[in-house]
């Protein structure tokens, strides 16, 4: 049974058809990939997996059940996370205080500290744990908020480009952390436009074109298909 | 969550004022306070109680705006309605056997209902932003004009005439029952002892209320909304819980002012009224409450002596207060101020650094 399923999945804005007919399935345990060019309409998709849009019609399952009709909340309570393209951070609170709000909802007070000392480790902030969050440098926000949404111990982990404005250095340790949270059981859709990143973790790609899906398969299908190059990795090699 | 662990978060992360410098400061001032009575005589020390009558209206804007980023232009709706209540309740059933405490709780918790229906409908609403401060102003507005058409000999509640304009008077002072007789808080000593302890116990209380997990939540979703959500927060319950608290202190703010003076009218839930709250806590400082509570304090004092010069005037000098706030001190004056020791400290440190790599 996949994690996460979407059924005849459409959105429109006005006249606008942002999603159209989305069936995407994600077995538990995959990375998978959701590449497209600007304005393919992954953001959306993303938004009405999330629940912060209501589909105009179709179905989102999450382990089996139905969750269309739910609150964002309560579908993060069931086992979903999200990172955002841009870093959602709490810019006037401490590094320390932003982990706490993500953790202290199912800690206790004596294993919260302990658990904020271990993610400041993971994610190499421990000198900035007083830091106001605002003044972290780009890099560092994105990874905070990594870290939040990991805090969550999610089962399915959902990524908006978290690579966006990183170094190649950078990116490579994201897609390292990624693989290993796959080791640690969690399943991961992340929209993503650095191939490197994608080749790195992708167990299967999705390709979004006009809000429909255009193709799917693994990263090497997805290179060698000439109609996705057309739309879209064309522009690599223009 | 053990008692001990209740007191701890009476310090933390969402209140300037820590460590031992702070509280002996503080138990200077809270000696200084209860002492003062001492040293002035009965007028004064009633005025000074009319003061703290408006701190507890104060601090409720301060955890709904300061913490939970809801700016409410109408907490004087609730002031107005705890107000009106306490006077309709006590001018009906009189003051004995303590009956003008219950009427307090009574027409606070009639505020706080208020507060439970307007805020269901805004944050389950999803309304945010300016559009929340459109409604509640417009909510307190809307007060004011009705109670001021109620003039007539119709518009009574039992023996209570509201009285349009002119508004109520004549209702009991606070009474508290004791042996041997009655103890009737008018604006003396006694009212001053009750109203500073009062004030001590909602400070102190707020002060944990910020640092605790609510009030974690509370300052996420001032800073983002959407991230705090996908967190698993239902944020609508949140600054639910913040408007009720911030309105039921509007609400008690409301009752002991009548109760204080004895008369309630329309022009209390005007627009000057409306906007006075938020010069108070924007100049003093929205994000924590002791600059609140100093701030609220200062310039009730300075807007009463000014008054007494043109009380036209004296408006004018709180707007343009407002306006150098928020140009020169954009987190509050007594923010800045309490901010201002940091600073040197840092500058200190960054030198004798720079002094020991020369």
């Amino acid at each position: 049974m996949p994690i996460l399923e979407t059924r005849g999945l459409n959105k429109h804005f006005g006249g606008l058809h942002v999603t159209a007919d989305v069936n995407l399935a994600i077995p538990a345990g995959e990375i998978h990939c959701l590449i497209g060019p600007n304005g393919a309409g992954k953001s959306t998709l993303f938004r009405l997996i999330l629940g912060e849009h209501q589909p105009s019609s179709g179905q989102v399952l999450y382990d089996g059940e139905d969750i269309t009709r739910l609150k964002s909340f309560e579908r993060i309570r069931r086992g979903m996370s999200v990172k955002f393209q841009v870093p959602g951070i709490f810019k006037a609170l401490s590094v320390r205080q932003n982990l706490e709000i993500a953790l202290q909802h199912h800690l206790d007070h004596g294993s919260l500290r302990q658990e904020i000392d271990e993610l400041l480790g993971f994610l190499s902030l421990r000198d900035a744990a007083g830091q106001l969050a605002g003044n972290l440098s780009h890099g560092q926000k994105q990874w905070l908020e990594i870290g939040m949404a990991v805090a969550l111990k999610p089962k399915l982990l959902l990524l908006d480009e978290p690579t966006a404005g990183m170094s190649p250095d950078e990116t490579h340790a994201t897609g390292e952390m990624v693989k290993e949270l796959r080791r640690g059981g969690v399943t991961v859709l992340a929209v993503e436009h650095d191939m490197d990143f994608v080749r790195q973790v992708a167990d299967r790609v999705t390709v979004l074109h006009m809000g429909r899906v255009f193709a799917q398969g693994t990263i090497g299908e997805i290179v060698a298909d000439e109609r996705v190059a057309a739309i879209y990795l064309g522009e690599v090699h223009a | 969550m053990s008692f001990a662990r209740l007191i701890s978060r009476i310090e933390g992360p969402q209140t300037l004022g820590r460590g031992p410098a702070f509280w002996g400061g503080f138990a200077v001032v809270l000696a200084a306070a209860y002492g003062y009575p001492l040293l002035a005589d009965g007028y004064t020390v009633g005025n000074t109680a009319y003061f703290l009558t408006w701190t507890f209206m104060a601090l409720g804007l301060c955890l709904i705006w300061g913490y939970g980023g809801v700016l409410s232009f109408g907490q004087t709706a609730f002031f107005g309605m705890a107000g009106y209540g306490y006077g309709v309740l006590t001018l009906n059933f009189g003051e004995a056997y303590g009956f003008t405490l219950l009427a307090l709780v009574l027409a606070v918790a009639a505020a706080a209902l208020l507060a439970v229906v307007l805020g269901y409908f805004l944050f389950f609403g999803r309304i945010s932003g300016v559009f929340l401060g459109i409604v509640t102003l417009s909510v307190t507005l809307v007060f004011e004009r009705f109670m001021a058409q109620t003039a007539g000999p119709e518009w009574r509640i039992g023996a209570a005439r509201l009285n349009g304009f002119n508004g109520m008077s004549g209702m009991p002072p606070l009474t508290v029952p004791w042996f041997g007789g009655d103890i009737v808080l008018f604006p003396d000593v006694a009212l001053y002892y009750v109203l500073l302890t009062l004030l001590l116990v909602v400070y102190l209380a707020l002060r944990i209320l910020v640092n605790s997990r609510f009030g974690n939540v509370l300052v996420a979703i001032r800073e983002n909304p959407e991230r705090a959500e996908m967190l698993g927060y239902d944020i609508r319950r949140y600054q639910l819980g913040a408007f009720v608290i911030g309105a039921a202190l509007a609400g008690l703010s409301g009752v002991l002012y009548t109760s204080w003076g004895q008369y309630i009218t329309p022009s209390s839930m005007g627009i000057t009224a409306a906007a006075l709250p938020i010069i108070w806590v924007a100049v003093g400082g929205r994000s924590d409450l002791t600059a609140t509570l100093v701030g609220t304090l200062a310039i009730l004092a300075l807007f009463q002596a000014l008054t007494i010069h043109g009380s036209q005037y004296a408006l004018v000098v709180m707007g343009a207060l407002l306006v150098v706030t928020v140009l020169a001190a954009p987190e509050g004056i007594v923010t800045a101020l309490l901010k201002l020791p940091g600073r040197f400290g840092r500058r200190s440190a960054v030198r004798a650094i720079t002094e020991a790599e020369g």
